[in-house]
């Protein structure tokens, strides 16, 4: 039987969940023993190869990309994991949320007191995804089935709840496993 | 006096006169999750996170006096239900960073919504416009996370005897006001009022002693809060 395939993405996000992913040490080895990775960072493979069992969604949704990758996992993964606080509650990037759009661009590009921008210009290319007006989390974009927040989430909190779903057991995170920061 | 007997989840309770449910369940090991209620302030009933079900109404126990023969539900699925919304609401409705906030750890909220087991609120963030008060030089107040719990307006007037809070505004607008919209160094608050160290969440904190407790040390990171006061009951002889 093939083994299940894992994705993962960082939308919104810093790596820091993905850092918490590969800080389960070695039972990484056990981890691949049991699943094969499909699209990741940490293979570098860009486009699903096919159907996916878990995908782990670090981040919330930013930027017109991030709406778009999440919708692809969506239709990619039977099961779609939050991996943080980012793509539960928006995270660190979601403190811009109060502010008007323009003003953020205006204090990063062009009043900033650290700036030096002659032109006054806001990057504005068809490369750069565009921004939304705010940061919104994972689950208000797509359907999530699991949630595991944290700053990031405990290595250990990751490993137990794949370890579950592996095993096609409900996830049961002791008291300790669940933290927000 | 003939003390009051009646029951929580099936456990026969004694209270004296004048107790709420709450104190009574407290004295007897009984946790039931609170945010606005203290033992050294009056009840105010402004959280509803205590909501227990007596004779089958939802009462807040921190304002219902305990009487002789009440079937008071504590522990159900209808009451975890309704507490369960009204902490999710609390996050959704101001802006909870637990990532950078120095009361992370050693908060209230954060704590009860590690013992509910909440990952992720189930209702839309509202990302609301907050202001923080910095202008005193030891004390400020972040009212991103405040959750109006009304624990420094009472501490203040009661236990200090200053008065220095009140909550201006109605509704979604209602917000922790000073001296009626002056700023915290206008004000004759002090860093040792009990009114600072009272609030449950990091809103109102003392300067420069943040993030002073290692991570894995702090009140709530071992045991889950409430465990204080169930210890009493699994002290006491079956």
């Amino acid at each position: 039987m093939a083994k299940p395939r894992v994705a993962t993405t960082s939308l919104a996000g810093c790596f820091g969940c993905h850092m918490s992913l590969l800080d389960i040490d070695e039972r990484i080895l056990e981890l691949v023993e049991l699943v094969d990775f499909d699209k990741s960072p940490i293979n570098d493979i860009k486009a699903f190869t096919g159907r996916c069992t878990v995908g782990l969604i670090e981040g919330g949704c930013a930027n017109e990309e991030n709406v778009r990758v999440l919708r692809d996992f969506r239709a990619h993964c039977d099961i779609l994991i939050s991996l943080g606080d980012c793509a539960t509650m928006g995270g660190i990037p979601a403190l811009r949320n109060q502010i008007p759009l323009r003003e953020c661009l205006e204090e990063a590009y062009v009043h900033g007191i650290t700036v030096y921008n002659p032109s006054g210009s806001i990057p504005d290319d068809n490369e750069i995804p565009l921004l939304l007006d705010q940061v919104r989390p994972a689950q208000e974009v797509v359907k999530m089935d699991y949630h595991l927040p944290g700053c990031p989430p405990p290595a250990d909190t990751i490993w137990e709840a794949l370890v579950a779903l592996l095993a096609n057991k409900p996830i049961e995170l002791p008291y300790g496993l669940i933290k927000y920061d | 006096m003939n003390p009051i007997k009646f029951t929580i989840d099936g456990i026969r309770i004694e209270a004296t006169a004048g107790q709420t449910i709450m104190e009574a369940a407290d004295a007897a090991g009984i946790y039931i999750p609170r945010l606005c209620a203290h033992p050294e302030l009056k009840p105010y009933g402004s959280c509803r996170v205590c909501t227990v079900l007596v004779n089958g109404r939802p009462q807040s126990s921190c304002t219902q006096p305990a009487s002789d023969g009440l079937v008071v539900e504590n522990n159900s699925e209808q009451t975890q239900h309704i507490r369960r919304d009204i902490i999710e609401m609390l996050f959704v409705e101001g802006n909870h960073y637990c990532m950078f906030c120095e009361k992370s750890g050693n908060c209230e909220l954060q704590a009860i919504a590690y013992r509910f087991g909440i990952t992720a609120p189930k209702f839309a963030l509202q990302f609301p416009a907050q202001n923080v008060d910095a202008t005193h030089p030891d004390i400020f107040i972040d009212r991103n996370r405040c959750i109006l719990c009304a624990r420094c307006v009472r501490a203040s007037r009661d236990i200090d005897g200053k008065n220095v809070f009140q909550f201006l505004g109605r509704g979604a607008k209602r917000h922790l006001g000073i001296n009626s919209d002056a700023n915290l160094k206008n004000s004759n608050i002090d860093v040792t009022d009990r009114a600072i160290g009272i609030c449950p969440v990091g809103a109102l904190l003392p300067k420069r002693v943040g993030f002073h407790t290692a991570v894995g040390q702090r009140l709530y990171d071992i045991e889950p809060i409430g465990t204080a006061i169930e210890r009493r009951r699994s002290a006491e002889p079956a």
